[in-house]
């Protein structure tokens, strides 16, 4: 059973196929690395060692730009990766630039 | 050649389904609309309607379209008596295609009661009148297929879009017009876009048409993208577009069209659903159903519906099937899922096997076998304002 697909061979993310351990070695794409944490199913892992600003591929198209520097095995998510056209708007947050709150 | 057998309708079009619709023209005769349909709601009866008290052209056309749409059979219109819906002009429409219609006027028929027991009447005998309607000989080129992606994750992407897309180059390869939509959620997949369509103004009236997106959601300050995407591993609009893009499969794009244009003829086509013009009117779709209800105003049968987080919706008027894509949410919703597309990632099936499925599942819901929403008794339906300018002449190259 495989853990992560490479969806395009110009992909510097892999995806998790099933959730997965803090700790799980995974080789994808020539690369073999540890997750430092626990991902859930469909998690974008970084292939490579890149850096803010660099373009994130999946299906071998931009996804959007790193907002901070990645280590092979990280997480990539909305914590270090932002559209290059429309802000990604998450649970809580006001559209008008205030917070809700939301427990 | 896959035949099917469908209703006959008076414009050329058949119907997979024969309905009795009711359809309110106002928010204040929906309560009254929607008791009138209640006892019958397995029987065939089905509820639309316009909320709005002022009129709308959009809405209108829709509820037209909607109508006289070929899964109907006859239609009981609801007014309150005192909005702006040209109420007379859509009965003449309706009555003009052969279809049974009949309006009732809650002010003048003496209120709640009275009209529910009329309208109830009247649906009962429609149903019995309508039962007896003959079904011909209906070809897959006379059948047009939607498709939509909502509650997505990033397993729609992988897994139940792209199936999609199998299903869909099989369907217009066998003369089927197929329909895909929310150029919001094409954002970042023009160039890909461009390059599949059947001339070069085309292809220009397609990237124009996610440009018009990107600045409607640009000044509203949210994209097509529900937080829960991003609990899905969703991360970015381009990415969840990537994802929802596969749905069109892989042949050429034949024409752009806006809400209630029929498609000409088969093949494929982009609906563009974002309105022209100044932002008005809030949020251009505000709910995957107001989608689905374009989608079949422009005259599909059925609905292909690609979800990742699990939606259970359906719709009126067309079935719709539920292509699941996550195995996790599928194991928790088998019951709301007519396709497990999950099970591609679970190493269990592959994207062409799964869209094989879908293709033979489209043909048994267009013969007549309930989809899981529907036999879940699933009838979701919302419209609302929004505005279009006619589709250019560079959208349709090969009329």
């Amino acid at each position: 059973m495989i853990d992560v697909l490479q969806i395009h061979p110009n992909d510097n993310v892999c995806v998790a196929v099933r959730p997965l351990p803090a700790g799980w070695q995974v080789q994808c794409a020539g690369v073999t690395f540890v997750l430092p944490e626990a991902v859930p199913i469909g998690a974008k892992i970084a292939l490579a060692r890149m850096r803010g600003g660099d373009k994130v591929l999946k299906f071998g198209e931009p996804i959007g730009s790193l907002t901070a520097d990645v280590e092979p095995g990280r997480h990539v998510h909305t914590h270090n990766l932002e559209s290059d056209y429309l802000h990604t708007y998450r649970r809580g947050e006001l559209v008008s630039g205030g917070r809700w709150v939301d427990p | 050649m896959i035949r099917l057998q469908g209703y006959q309708r008076s414009d050329g079009r058949k119907g997979i389904r024969n309905l009795t619709l009711v359809a309110y023209l106002v928010e204040c005769a929906h309560h009254v609309s929607r008791e009138i349909v209640y006892p019958y709601r397995e029987a065939g009866c089905q509820l639309i309607g316009f909320p709005g008290c002022y009129p709308n052209p959009y809405a209108h056309r829709m509820m037209e379209s909607l109508c006289t749409h070929p899964n109907v059979g006859a239609v009981l219109l609801v007014s309150l008596g005192c909005e702006s819906f040209a109420r007379r002009r859509l009965m003449d429409a309706i009555a003009s295609t052969g279809r049974p219609v009949d309006l009732l006027i809650i002010q003048k028929e003496g209120g709640t009661r009275l009209t529910v027991e009329k309208g109830r009447k009247w649906v009962a005998e429609q149903i019995e009148a309508i039962s007896t309607t003959e079904k011909v000989e209906m070809g897959l080129d006379e059948l047009v297929v939607g498709t939509i992606c909502g509650g997505s994750d990033a397993t729609s992407g992988m897994t139940a879009n792209p199936a999609i897309g199998v299903a869909f180059d099989r369907l217009s390869d066998e003369g089927a017009a197929c329909i895909f939509e929310e150029t919001g959620e094409l954002i970042g997949c023009e160039h890909l876009l461009a390059r599949r369509c059947v001339t070069p103004d085309l292809a220009d009236e397609v990237v124009a048409s996610v440009e018009k997106a990107r600045r409607y959601y640009e000044v509203l300050g949210h994209g097509s993208f529900a937080s829960g995407n991003a609990e899905g591993q969703l991360t970015t609009q381009e990415e969840k577009s990537i994802g929802a893009y596969a749905k069109s499969g892989s042949r050429a794009i034949a024409g752009l069209i806006k809400p209630a244009d029929l498609t000409p003829h088969g093949g494929l086509y982009l609906l563009d659903v974002v309105p022209d013009g100044e932002v008005r009117f809030g949020f251009p779709n505000i709910v995957d159903n107001a989608e689905i209800a374009e989608l079949i105003a422009c005259g599909s049968h059925v609905i292909l519906f690609a979800t990742g987080r699990g939606s259970v919706v359906g719709s009126a008027i067309s079935p719709v099937i539920k292509v699941c894509g996550n195995p996790e949410t599928y194991q928790r919703l088998q019951d709301d899922m007519d396709v497990n597309a999950g099970a591609i990632l679970a190493g269990d099936s592959t994207l062409q096997k799964v869209g094989d499925e879908i293709f033979d599942q489209t043909l048994a819901v267009a013969a007549g076998a309930p989809s899981r929403s529907e036999a879940l008794g699933h009838q979701e339906f919302i419209l609302t304002y929004k505005s279009f300018d006619p589709i250019g002449p560079a959208c349709l190259p090969t009329v």
